[in-house]
């Protein structure tokens, strides 16, 4: 009887388009909004991921999430270089500077400062120029995005778009001049400033003066020693906090999901998509029920049992929860690819396509188990009943 | 009255519906007897109890009081579950709006009670088919049922009844929405096709037009059977 059940949900277009309708809209708006949440909240670790190399980030104990700067004397590198299982420790500075740019106007940047001799903690991705480039006088790589946007040249003649930042350009950081030696790309930042590389000794010169400025220090550990266990010994030598890399990016993203209202916000439009959907689908997917309860009895009365009638069902709503699903997450993928290389942040993770299949599933069971109640209910006398 | 050589034998049968003031007596102690492999027709005037005769005989609505057995078995006694399948194998049915699902073909709705008895959707059309041939319409089996005539739809819901080889063919109004000459044409193919020594058919009618095709004809009035008659012809009031 399954081509029976396919052939009554797909040959009655209009209802079926109905619940595909609802399906897919709560499948897109639980993926896309999902999605953009994941990567919104990605980009406040995305830094951290950029940095990539070493395995322990050592910070003030009170720093909270990777923005939260609170920076360190220069000896605790050299107290963090002592500890037994460090391999190698580096200095990395972090910091927001303003930029004055050719037209005047000042520009907020993060600016990070590498380790001046092995330049560690770099861009991941070097569009154009080299990271040893940093070496030249007063060199600093921008990256792709800040340069296109906010650090952009004014046009050349009025109406005429900006100009990019370009190697060879200059501009000023905090009243010291800068040029630009190359273009990287990075992963948007919570903020969305332009990012801007230097050398830690000329990232100091362009920082206000302040009795500390050590940022983090990056540390790896010797080949055969447990990060974990090399952040335990840094944390009891010098009781400063030591994290491995996915332990700071847990802790910042568990501090934008506990003090910003970002995840509520999400949520109710994930919860939003989730009602309306149920609410749409189920409707509908009862209407078509209803709309056919006569032939369900006639099945009924020429012997189709409930188990069967059950079996039908379910196949109808499975195959509208199949289709509805897919066209939803395939919408919002293309919504994905279509904002790729503008400021929208999108992420779409496995777990995403999990959490929305399993809401998806949830609805077309109420709404099955919701018409499945009509269809044992109905009388097979009402056949007779003209 | 041999209720083993009946095909249904209802003695006593009461069935009411509702209750307090809305309570309605459809059935007041029906006694009747179908024979195997007769064509009897249920007659009588709109509201007298008819339908809710063949709705217990077909098993597919309880009684209240009274038995009815269906060729020797009590089916108000048996599990919902036996019962759903006793009447998929041995029962067919022509409902008066036909009730063709409207999204499958001629062939496809004639299967059903086939698919319903668990048979291949592939052997089951096929047999629709043929089935299709023998009520004279199997060039359109391709059809879906928007695109066939009344009469041709009702010669689907025949073929329908038929296909799985049932015992017993109940049929609810199967004239009453086709002109003179169709009604003619669908009870002379119910009487070539579907009555037999091991075939029983009753129909459910007040179309005094096609009483001559009955063996027996049993009039209804009020929720009680008032007459019975052998032969083709009843007086009518």
């Amino acid at each position: 009887m399954r081509f029976v059940a396919v052939r009554m949900l797909v040959g009655d277009r209009a209802r079926y388009f109905g619940i595909l309708v609802g399906l897919t809209f709560a499948s897109l708006l639980i993926t896309q909004q999902a999605s953009i949440f994941i990567g919104l909240m990605a980009r406040s670790y995305g830094f951290i991921e950029d940095t990539g190399y070493p395995d322990i980030w050592v910070m003030d104990e009170k720093v909270q999430f990777i923005d939260d700067i609170k920076p360190l004397q220069d000896t605790q590198l050299l107290r963090v270089r002592g500890v037994e299982g460090v391999d190698w420790a580096m200095p990395l500075y972090k910091g927001l500077l303003k930029a004055k740019l050719a037209n005047g106007q000042f520009q907020t940047c993060n600016v990070i400062g590498l380790d001046d001799t092995t330049l560690v903690g770099g861009p991941p991705k070097m569009l154009q120029g080299r990271l040893v480039d940093l070496r030249n006088a007063d060199g600093v790589i921008v990256d792709a995005v800040g340069a296109r946007t906010k650090l952009a040249k004014p046009p050349r003649n009025p109406g005429e778009r900006s100009v990019p930042l370009a190697i060879g350009d200059t501009l000023e950081l905090n009243d010291h001049r800068a040029v630009v030696v190359g273009i990287c790309e990075v992963t948007r930042t919570f903020q969305s400033q332009p990012v801007i590389y230097t050398t830690y000794t000329r990232a100091t010169q362009f920082a206000p003066a302040e009795r500390k400025l050590l940022s983090f220090i990056l540390v790896e550990a010797k080949p055969g020693v447990e990060p974990a266990e090399v952040c335990r010994r840094i944390r009891a030598t010098t009781g400063l906090a030591a994290w491995t890399q996915q332990e700071f990016q847990d802790l910042t993203w568990n501090y934008f999901m506990k003090y910003t209202g970002i995840p509520v916000n999400f949520g109710i439009a994930v919860a939003l998509g989730f009602l309306v959907g149920t609410a749409i689908a189920g409707q509908t997917f009862h209407n078509f029920t209803v709309d056919n309860i006569k032939h369900f009895a006639a099945l009924k009365a020429m012997g189709a049992g409930n188990i069967m009638l059950l079996r039908m069902i379910l196949i109808q709503a499975l195959i509208v929860g199949l289709v509805g699903w897919g066209l939803g997450v395939g919408v919002a993928s293309l919504f994905g690819f279509w904002i790729k290389n503008t400021e929208l942040a999108f992420k779409l993770t496995w777990q995403i396509l999990v959490v929305s299949g399993v809401a998806i599933t949830i609805i077309c069971s109420l709404s099955a188990l919701l018409s499945l109640r009509t269809v044992l209910r109905a009388e097979p006398a009402i056949v007779f009943k003209g | 009255m041999d209720s083993a050589a009946a095909a249904i034998s209802c003695t006593g049968v009461t069935k009411t519906y509702g209750s307090g003031q809305s309570r309605v007596t459809a059935l007041r102690g029906v006694d009747l007897e179908v024979r195997a492999g007769e064509l009897l027709m249920l007659v009588g005037p709109s509201g007298c109890g008819k339908t809710t005769l063949i709705s217990v005989a077909a098993g597919i609505l309880d009684h209240d009081e009274g038995e009815c057995l269906v060729f020797g078995q009590d089916l108000k006694a048996m599990p919902q579950s036996r019962r759903t399948a006793l009447r998929g194998r041995t029962i067919g049915f022509v409902f008066q709006a036909f009730n063709l699902l409207p999204t499958l073909t001629a062939a496809e709705n004639v299967a059903i009670p086939l698919l319903i008895n668990g048979m291949g959707r592939r052997e089951a059309v096929d047999r629709g088919r043929a089935m299709l041939d023998r009520v004279s319409i199997g060039d359109r089996w391709r059809d879906i049922p928007s695109r066939l005539s009344g009469g041709q739809q009702q010669r689907v819901a025949i073929a329908r009844a038929l296909v799985h080889d049932p015992k017993l063919v109940v049929c609810d109004e199967p004239t009453s929405s086709l002109d003179h000459e169709t009604g003619h044409r669908v009870m002379d193919l119910m009487r070539e096709v579907a009555v037999g020594p091991d075939r029983t058919l009753v129909v459910v009618t007040h179309d005094a037009r096609i009483f001559e095709f009955a063996d027996r004809i049993a009039r209804m009035d009020d929720g009680r059977i008032v007459e019975i008659r052998e032969g083709t012809r009843i007086e009518q009031d």
